[in-house]
């Protein structure tokens, strides 16, 4: 629907009303220590019923930005959420960015399940369960890849068996990111052996603590656990706890990923709250006429940070380009795989501008960098790894055969 | 301001890809460079009838005043067919000049000729065969009323059609590193001033000018008394933004080109593009292309507003994009095979003038420099 010239004045005008609110309402509640950048994962919240709150600035900002809906700005206000539009949002974001304000919640509830879950979900799961993750008091894992399912996700093989009024789940995941650590789940079951593969993928939640569920921490070589093995035997699911029809969870799968492909692709264009590559750099090593001591480094870091440039537009770009209703489509799987691989390539030119003092290992002060290098290796197979990815860019949108 | 093209944008987009597409296609090229050539005095008259010949050049001075974002769309379209015209050099980076730097005399005096296409105004700055526009060797010193100027330049764009030349030289007689530069304004046909054309690999011609002793009226000169650096500055932002605009659409002709091929070639019984190893090379291919649309979009914006970052995202934008063209016609002449190899096939040409492009107003090396001395390492 086009807007006369008066309505767009009335919404720019509207606009820097909100941008003046939002930034007065910023300095006011945001903690001073919430304004550092996140150095550590302990900086981060996730949220839930076994959270323990790393401060009480952490937990305050938390419930502030949680009673607005702004720990998820654009959902709707009647679950709970900010009810805010795309531009206010984007307002948000960058009143947030300009004080170096920290995301209240990190959370899959948010980046994953939620956007799901109020498309294909039904009123009493979003009444349920969507104000619960927006003040941060559910946190999610989500079940996915199994041992024998991973790139080909819809192989899967975990099953959940028709028992009147409820499933029998019993199958094993694996990657479970914080299985450990998380309140419900969010699985992909198969309930239909005989069809295609992607037409026998059931999408059902439940929790964590019911009788059947287990789960090993899986040691990974940055020497943490985020990621978990996890078994099924004869869990008992309700109906009620069914998204979607049942044999239709793959869509609500697809949809789900390409959630999670923002959000990994992310990683590599947070460039607010952090310290650029080439000032790291000059801090470390020096320079000569105002150039780095070492040319090679010079030329990889000036390359990368041009890049780096040029992604954080393209994010801007799907996202202005998708309000304009101008998208190509399969933007995020563009994201995920240049996000991914140039966090990688971030950290490696850290390593290198570490150099022997990046090896150190064993005390937390020291080894959060080789750690986040080792951590980085899994960006590009997580949600889909980069070849996956390349598939889908191939396919839908080159529209190569095969 | 959001990263995608306006109304009137898209409208200009249509009109450069149907003009241009129609007539200048690759095989006007391919033409020209068998009758040896020069240029298309047709479609130079063609592109002033639509105007862009003062796209960026205000009204009053018979211009479109469309800015920078629309003077990338148009040369994005040239790069598409590898049209040649001096569109870059005289209508968008000596205009600019001239607009941002010159008196009020000399703007109502040159930029209606300019606006028109009649003048065709040639920048020479390069004295090396790398681009160094901070090292200026020639000279303007005061003789009478006006300048004596001396002094060799090369690898001058437009050489064979300029009507003009904008000479960078050093006005207080001294060879020059930065702030201590004019630009003086010399007719073609002015004594004293040698023109030597030479055939490049994409079928364009330069000129080596040698100044002996050429004699200017003052009121030719512009940033008198070294005042042109932040000019020349800007203009060269310009120049490399809209060069990388020109690569795009060089760079993306050959990959829409490639991923065709893709589909139509079979072997072993099937389309080549069935083939994982060619689909990830594509597609990765793309991804880079769409972060040069991206930053290149953003560059010339930063032109049109002159934000604080335009510097820097100028040089990030030809560095990008320079990279990625040469990464889009080597990709392209492998996936196509032999045949990419031929002359009767267009994709030489692709390649060939993307590695004159490239050159022109700094390369990938020189701007990821200069990107690293504006970010301070």
């Amino acid at each position: 629907m086009a807007r006369t010239f008066a309505q767009e004045e009335i919404i720019v005008a509207d606009l820097d009303t909100f941008r003046e609110e939002t930034r007065a309402w910023l300095d006011e509640n945001c903690p001073a220590s919430m304004r550092r950048p996140v150095m550590t994962d302990k900086d981060l919240c996730w949220g839930g019923r076994k959270w323990v709150f790393a401060s009480d600035d952490q937990r305050v900002w938390l419930e502030r930005m949680a009673e607005r809906g702004w720990t998820a700005p654009q959902w709707p206000a009647e679950y709970g959420g900010g009810g805010l539009s795309k531009e206010e949002a984007k307002i948000l974001k960058q009143e947030m960015t300009r004080i170096g304000a920290r995301r209240p919640l990190d959370s899959f509830g948010i980046d994953m399940l939620g956007p799901a879950l109020l498309k294909f979900g039904n009123e009493a799961q979003k009444r349920r369960f969507i104000p619960e993750i927006v003040r941060g008091e559910i946190r999610w894992c989500q079940g996915y890849s199994e041992p024998n399912a991973g790139s080909d996700l819809a192989s899967l093989q975990a099953r959940a068996d028709d028992k009147g009024d409820h499933y029998l789940v019993n199958g094993s995941k694996v990657w479970t990111s914080y299985a450990d650590k998380s309140d419900w789940i969010f699985c992909l079951v198969r309930t239909d052996f005989e069809g295609p593969k992607h037409q026998g993928i059931s999408f059902l939640l439940f929790d964590m603590e019911s009788e059947g569920v287990s789960v090993n921490p899986i040691r990974l070589i940055s020497g943490n656990s985020p990621f978990c093995e996890t078994f099924f035997e004869n869990v008992r699911v309700p109906k009620a706890h069914l998204v979607g029809e049942v044999n239709q969870g793959w869509s609500i799968a697809k949809y789900l990923l390409t959630h999670e492909r923002e959000m990994i692709g992310g990683f590599g264009l947070s460039r607010s709250g952090r310290e650029s590559l080439g000032t790291i750099a000059r801090q470390a090593l020096g320079s000569a006429d105002g150039r780095l001591a070492n040319e090679g480094l010079r030329a990889d870091i000036a390359a990368f940070e041009i890049d780096e440039l040029a992604f954080a537009l393209t994010a801007e770009r799907v996202v202005d380009e998708a309000r304009a209703g101008q998208g190509t489509g399969a933007a995020s799987s563009l994201l995920k795989l240049y996000g991914t691989e140039l966090n990688k390539v971030r950290n490696e030119l850290l390593m290198s501008v570490g150099g022997s003092a990046a090896l150190r290992w064993g005390d937390a002060q020291h080894t959060a960098l080789s750690q986040h290098w080792l951590r980085s290796k899994g960006n590009s197979l997580e949600g889909g790894s980069s070849e996956i990815q390349l598939n889908i860019i191939a396919k839908r949108i080159l529209g190569l055969p095969g | 301001m959001a990263l995608i093209f306006n109304e009137e944008q898209q409208m200009l987009r249509d009109a450069a890809k149907t003009f241009i597409g129609e007539s200048s296609p690759v095989a006007r090229l391919r033409e020209l460079r068998d009758r040896g050539e020069a240029w298309s005095p047709d479609l130079w008259s063609g592109m002033a009838d639509m105007g862009w010949t003062g796209i960026t050049i205000a009204e009053q001075f018979g211009g479109l005043d469309f800015g920078y974002v629309g003077a990338g769309i148009i040369l994005e379209e040239c790069g598409r067919t590898l049209a040649a015209s001096p569109l870059l050099s005289s209508s968008m980076v000596c205009a600019d000049l001239v607009a941002t730097l010159g008196s009020e005399q000399q703007k109502s005096d040159w930029l209606p000729g300019i606006a028109s296409g009649e003048w065709i105004v040639s920048l020479a700055l390069n004295e090396a065969d790398r681009f160094d526009p901070g090292t200026i060797a020639a000279t303007a010193v005061a003789d009478g009323s006006g300048f004596a100027l001396a002094g060799t330049k090369r690898h001058v764009p437009d050489a064979p059609m300029a009507t003009h030349f904008l000479v960078v030289a050093c006005t207080n007689g001294q060879a020059a590193t930065g702030d201590d530069l004019s630009l003086c304004l010399v007719d073609r046909n002015a004594a004293g001033l040698g023109v030597t054309l030479s055939l490049n690999l994409d079928a364009r011609r330069v000129g080596e000018l040698q100044l002996d002793a050429v004699r200017i009226d003052a009121d030719r000169v512009i940033g008198l008394g070294g005042g042109a650096g932040e000019g020349l500055q800007r203009a060269l932002d310009i120049a490399a933004a809209l060069s990388a605009a020109e690569l795009l659409g060089l760079a993306q002709e050959a990959f829409e080109r490639t991923v065709g091929y893709l589909k139509e070639r079979k072997q072993f019984g099937v389309p080549i593009g069935s083939f994982q190893a060619l689909q990830h090379r594509a597609a990765q291919l793309f991804a880079e292309l769409e972060l040069c649309k991206s930053v290149v979009l953003k560059a010339l914006q930063a032109i049109d507003a002159d934000a604080p970052d335009r510097s820097l995202l100028a040089s990030a934008a030809k560095a990008k994009v320079a990279k990625t063209a040469r990464l889009a016609v080597n990709e392209a002449v492998q996936m196509h095979g032999g045949i990419g190899m031929t002359d009767d096939f267009d994709l030489g040409f692709f390649m060939k003038r993307a590695a004159a492009a490239v050159q022109e107003y700094g390369d990938d090396y020189y701007h990821a420099d200069r990107f690293g001395r504006l970010s301070g390492y």
